[in-house]
Parts: structure tokens; C-alpha cells; sequence
């Protein structure tokens, strides 16, 4: 069932794709361009929803352990907090790459120029 | 919203330099931030007493702190690149904390700072490195053994170039997230005041940003200071 349902999906992406190339009319060179931007729109809203999920759990476990270390020997805290405020930072920074790919998605998409001129904006 | 008012690029048209100052609004700022400095190191170094006065213990606090942080790290021998740290510190500090000024901009939003203070470290790594170990810093790049030596040379290179793209892409995303986070609020809500509490967290972030590029600005002169595997 699952081998079937994913042939399907690869299926219509690739007819999607390929539709792009047999293209003629006005009205259908649009509707690509258009296709293009609700794939770059679900893209970023997707990859930097999929990269908070990570960041979120790493960051947890991280300030799980770094609380237990502090419940187990109060007089470390103060190093503890400062190892784990430069932990929270380096697995913060995994979720500002997919930010920042996001961010060039949507605002500095190479293509952006000839798409906006097929489309006619 | 896509052309914000800044007062320094005003200032600039007075003069007659608007059109550099409304194209590269960073650069003008980042000048901003070097006077600041400047004025500031002036005003510092100028009745240094034994007894310290007011100015002068804060001062004192901020330099102590840092180079106390900074030899913990790095050992005795990374002393000498105090100078260094403590400057790439206190300028993206700085350079963060501006933006939040209404009127103000931060350079580091715009990659080409970040990526600026970024090369300043690759180049001081190499630089010590080879200043302390002479041709011999080529075994940093070679591994532990020598057969693996052609296979290492191609990841440490991969490695090092990597560190300069996350040194950039972190503070630069960091801060451009959170102005971007500030100008949707003031679109969405401005006259409630909605951008404030998230202007707290914006001073906090900026703190933990500038201390962690020059946390690792010193992890990596001391990876380079250090004797190979």
C-alpha cells in the first residue's frame, strides 16, 4: 500500500515536471510560474517548521541536563549555565541555516526575475 | 517597510554622499560603531589612577571580565591575542545592539559584516598557526596518521572553509531573524507597543550571539595554537 501510494506521488510530480517542457499556450506558461511559487511558499514554511521540531527537542534535552547537573551540585551552576547557553546557541544556529535558506527562498530566488517576466508580473 | 528611515543616511544627503549612504545604509553604520569605539577608548584611557574612579571601574570590570573568560579558555599563551578577541567581542556586540535603536540599523543584519568579522578570524587562525608551528602547521591538516593524510587534507580543507560559512550564516541570520521578527510586529501591531518584550529578548540574543563568535573565534586560535594529534 505504502509502495503504491509513493509510485503515485513520484508519478504526478514527475507529470507535473514534465508538463512544464510541453508547454505552449500563454495561460499554461502561467500557471508554471505559478506552480513555482507555491512550491518556493510550502517550502519555506515547511523547512523551517521541520527545523524547529529538531531545534526544539535537541534544546530540551540539552536544558534537561544542564537543570539535573544543577539540582545534583548547586555551587557548579554557574558553570553549567554558561556550557549550556553555548550549547543551546550552537543547535539554535542548525535552525537559522534553514531560516536562512527560507529567507532566500522567498526574497533572492535566482529564478524569481525570468519566472516574475513568464508570469507577467 | 522596505525602505526603513535611518538617521545617519539622512545625515549622509546633507552632505552629499546620499546615494552611497542609502545603498549601503552597513557601511555607514559600521562606521558609527568604529567612532563609538574610538570616543569611548579615548574617554577610558584618558585620567587612569591606581584608584580607579567610576568610569574607570567599569571599564576595568568589562576588559577584566573578558580576558578572564578568554584565558580560561585559552591558556596563558593565548594572553597575547586578547586584543583581537575581546575586539570581535564588544563590535558585533555593539554592531547587534544598534538595530534596536529606532532610527538605527545593525550592520551585522547584513551578511557582508558578518561574513567581514568572519574572515578576520579565518585569517588570525591561519595566521597564529603558522606563526607558532612555521611550515610544521601543515600536520594540523594531515590527521593522526600518515597514510590517511590524502583523505584528511580534503575534509580538514572542507572543515575550515565550513567554519567561516557557520560563523557568518549564524550572526547574520540571528540578527536579520530578529529585526525581521521586529519590523512584522510594528506592522502588525505597532501603536500596542507589541514590538517591546520581544525587544528584551532581541538584547539577549545579541548578547549570546557576540559571545558565542568570540567564543569560537577562540576556540579556533587555540585549536591552531595547540600541537597536532
Amino acid at each position: 500500500m505504502k509502495k503504491a501510494s509513493l509510485t503515485i506521488l513520484l508519478t504526478v510530480l514527475i507529470v507535473l515536471g514534465l508538463s512544464a517542457v510541453a508547454l505552449a499556450t500563454e495561460t499554461e506558461v502561467k500557471v508554471a510560474g505559478l506552480r513555482v511559487f507555491y512550491a518556493i511558499v510550502t517550502a519555506a514554511g515547511f523547512g523551517m517548521a521541520i527545523a524547529a521540531i529538531g531545534c526544539g527537542l535537541a534544546q530540551g534535552l540539552a536544558i534537561k541536563s544542564a537543570v539535573e547537573g544543577t539540582a545534583r551540585n548547586p555551587e557548579a551552576s554557574g558553570k553549567i549555565t554558561v556550557n549550556m547557553l553555548i550549547g543551546l546557541a550552537m543547535i539554535e544556529s542548525l535552525a537559522i541555516y534553514a531560516l536562512v535558506v527560507a529567507l532566500i527562498l522567498l526574497y533572492a530566488y535566482p529564478m524569481s526575475g525570468p519566472i516574475k517576466g513568464l508570469v507577467g508580473m | 517597510m522596505e525602505h526603513p528611515i535611518l538617521f545617519l543616511s539622512l545625515l549622509f544627503d546633507l552632505i552629499g554622499l546620499g546615494d552611497f549612504a542609502h545603498h549601503y545604509p552597513h557601511v555607514v553604520y559600521s562606521w558609527l560603531v568604529m567612532l563609538l569605539f574610538i570616543v569611548f577608548g579615548w574617554i577610558a584611557g584618558k585620567g587612569v589612577s591606581i584608584i580607579p574612579n567610576k568610569l574607570q571601574n567599569l571599564f576595568e570590570v568589562m576588559i577584566e571580565g573578558i580576558e578572564n573568560f578568554q584565558v580560561d579558555m585559552m591558556g596563558e599563551e593565548g594572553r597575547r591575542y586578547f586584543p583581537l578577541i575581546a575586539t570581535i567581542g564588544l563590535y558585533v556586540f555593539t554592531c547587534n545592539v544598534l538595530g534596536l535603536v529606532p532610527g538605527l540599523l545593525s550592520p551585522t543584519a547584513n551578511i557582508n559584516t558578518t561574513l567581514s568579522v568572519a574572515l578576520v578570524t579565518f585569517c588570525a587562525t591561519h595566521y597564529v598557526g603558522i606563526r607558532f608551528h612555521g611550515i610544521k602547521y601543515v600536520k594540523h591538516f594531515m590527521g593522526s596518521m600518515l597514510p590517511l593524510a590524502p583523505l584528511m587534507i580534503p575534509i580538514e580543507i572542507i572543515g575550515h572553509l565550513s567554519r567561516v560559512l557557520s560563523l557568518t550564516l549564524r550572526l547574520f541570520g540571528n540578527i536579520m531573524g530578529e529585526d525581521l521578527v521586529l519590523a512584522i510586529l510594528l506592522l502588525l501591531a505597532g501603536k500596542f507597543l507589541a514590538p517591546l518584550p520581544m525587544m528584551f529578548m532581541a538584547i539577549f540574543t545579541s548578547f549570546v550571539q557576540a559571545l558565542i563568535f568570540s567564543l569560537l573565534s577562540m576556540l579556533y586560535i587555540s585549536a591552531a595554537i595547540e600541537e597536532a594529534h
